[in-house]
C-alpha cells in the first residue's frame, strides 16, 4: 500500500466511532426509558455515519478493490486501533454515559483540529461531524451533571463509573509513529496538544456534578498498538458475524 | 447566501428531481431539501452531486436509489455521487420547503442562536406545530430521526418534532 501511515491514521480515528456506535446499538430497546433510547442509538447512528466516511476513504487508499464493509468488518481483533475505553460494556447506565462523556469531550476537540487538516477528505468528515458531537457531549454531560448531583444511589453510582473509566483517559492522548507522520506532513492532529484542555473540560463538569476528579496514578492503554481487553473478542463477534456467515452479503 | 453555494443544477431536470422526496418526510422533495448540489446532463447522463443531511442518515442511499429511479422512468441514466464538502446546512432548505414541513407536523430550524437557546432549555420560542403556541418546552435533543429534537405544547399537550439547526 502506498500510503500505509494516512491509512493507519484513519483506522486510528474511525475504529474508535465505529467500536463505540456498536456498544450503544447494543443498548437499542434496552435504555432506561424510551428518550434515552432513541437518543443513545441517535449517537450510535451519527458516529457510524462518520465512520462510514472514513471505511470509505481508507478503502480507497487500500486499493485491490476492498470496500468499506472489507475494512469495518473484516479484519482480525488486532488490526483495531480504538482506545480500550470505547470498547468497555455497557454494565449500567452509568457507565454508558460516563464512558460518553469521557470520550465524547476528546471526540470534539479532535473535530475541531482535523477541519483544519491539510488532507480535504478528513476535513470535510470533521465539518460534517462537529455538530452532531457537540450534540454528543451535551447529551452525555447533562446526565452526567443530573445523575452525580442526583440522588445518594445515583451520585454513588456515577462516582465509581466515572473512577472506572478514569484509567482509560490518559491513551487519548498517546501518538502511533503513523500518527507522528502525519502530524508532521500537517494531516493529522497531535492529540498530546488536547490533553489540558481536555481534562480542564472534565474537571470542570465533574465538580459540576458534585463528583471527585479520581487521583489515578496508573493508566491502561493498549488499544492504539491492537492490544485489547477480553470485552473486545465477544464485541468483534457480535459486529463480524452476518460478514463473516454470509461473505460479501449486501443490504 | 453564499452565490459559490448555489447548486448547479440544470433547469430541464427540475421537474424530475421534484418527484423524489425525502423517504423520512414525504411532503418534502429533495429540492426542497437543498441536499442536490449539482444535477447536470454529461455525454447523455445525468450526473447528480448529493450531499447527507446527517452523517448517518439512512435516507441517503434511498435517495440515491429513488433519484436514478425517477430518471430511469424518464429513460435517462443517472449517476449519483454522494459529496461530504461543503457540509450541508439547515440553510439550504427552501422557504418552501419550511412551510411545508410545519404544515406536515415538524417545527422548522430556528437561526442559529434561537436554536440553541431552544435545544438548552433556556428560552421557550419552538413554535408548536398544532395550536401555534411558544410555550413548548424541550423533552429530548433526540427525537425520531438524528435530524429531529422532540417538545412538547404545554398548551395544548401536543408531543411534536423540531428539526434541529445544523450550521
Ligand atoms: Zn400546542
Amino acid at each position: 500500500m502506498k500510503n500505509q501511515d494516512l491509512y493507519n491514521y484513519i483506522l486510528g480515528i474511525a475504529d474508535n466511532s465505529l467500536i463505540l456506535g456498536q456498544r450503544l446499538g447494543e443498548l437499542c430497546g434496552h435504555g432506561p426509558n424510551l428518550e434515552t433510547d432513541i437518543a443513545l442509538t441517535n449517537i450510535a447512528l451519527d458516529l457510524f455515519g462518520q465512520t462510514r466516511s472514513y471505511y470509505q476513504y481508507a478503502a480507497r487508499i487500500a486499493g485491490d478493490g476492498k470496500t468499506e464493509d472489507d475494512v469495518a468488518m473484516l479484519r482480525v481483533e488486532r488490526d483495531y486501533k480504538n482506545v480500550l475505553l470505547v470498547e468497555q460494556p455497557n454494565t449500567h447506565f452509568g457507565h454508558v454515559i460516563a464512558r460518553q462523556y469521557l470520550f465524547d469531550v476528546f471526540h470534539l476537540l479532535l473535530m475541531t483540529e482535523l477541519q483544519n487538516s491539510k488532507d480535504e477528505t478528513l476535513a470535510a468528515v470533521a465539518r460534517k461531524g462537529i455538530k452532531e458531537v457537540s450534540y454528543h457531549q451535551r447529551f452525555s454531560g447533562d446526565w452526567l451533571k443530573r445523575l452525580g448531583d442526583g440522588t445518594e444511589e445515583s451520585r454513588t453510582k456515577m462516582q465509581e463509573a466515572i473512577d472506572h473509566f478514569w484509567p482509560y483517559t490518559a491513551e487519548l492522548f498517546d501518538t502511533t509513529e503513523s500518527d507522528q507522520k502525519m502530524i508532521k506532513s500537517g494531516i493529522g492532529v497531535d492529540v498530546s496538544l488536547l490533553k489540558e484542555s481536555y481534562y480542564k473540560e472534565v474537571t470542570e463538569t465533574l465538580e459540576e456534578a458534585t463528583l471527585d476528579v479520581p487521583e489515578n496514578p496508573y493508566f491502561k492503554k493498549g488499544g492504539k498498538q491492537g492490544i485489547h481487553t477480553e470485552h473486545m473478542g465477544f464485541l468483534l463477534t457480535e459486529l463480524q458475524y452476518m460478514q463473516r456467515t454470509y461473505p460479501n452479503m449486501s443490504w | 447566501m453564499n452565490i459559490d453555494l448555489q447548486p448547479n443544477i440544470d433547469k430541464e431536470l427540475i421537474p424530475i428531481l421534484d418527484e423524489v422526496a425525502d423517504p423520512e418526510i414525504p411532503v418534502l422533495t429533495v429540492l426542497d431539501l437543498g441536499v442536490i448540489r449539482e444535477a447536470i446532463m454529461k455525454d447523455g447522463k445525468v450526473l447528480i452531486k448529493l450531499t447527507p443531511t446527517y452523517s448517518g442518515c439512512p435516507a441517503m442511499d434511498v435517495i440515491g436509489d429513488d433519484l436514478k429511479a425517477a430518471f430511469k422512468k424518464n429513460k435517462m441514466e443517472a449517476e449519483v455521487e454522494l459529496v461530504l464538502s461543503p457540509a450541508w446546512t439547515t440553510d439550504w432548505m427552501s422557504e418552501n420547503g419550511k412551510r411545508k414541513m410545519e404544515e406536515y407536523g415538524i417545527a422548522a430550524p430556528l437561526d442559529e442562536t434561537a436554536d440553541k437557546e431552544a435545544l438548552l432549555g433556556n428560552k421557550r420560542i419552538v413554535k408548536c406545530t398544532n395550536c401555534g403556541s411558544t410555550n413548548t418546552k424541550l423533552v429530548s435533543q433526540f427525537g425520531s430521526t438524528a435530524c429531529k429534537a422532540l417538545f412538547q405544547c404545554e398548551d395544548c399537550q401536543e408531543p411534536f418534532d423540531y428539526f434541529k439547526c445544523l450550521k
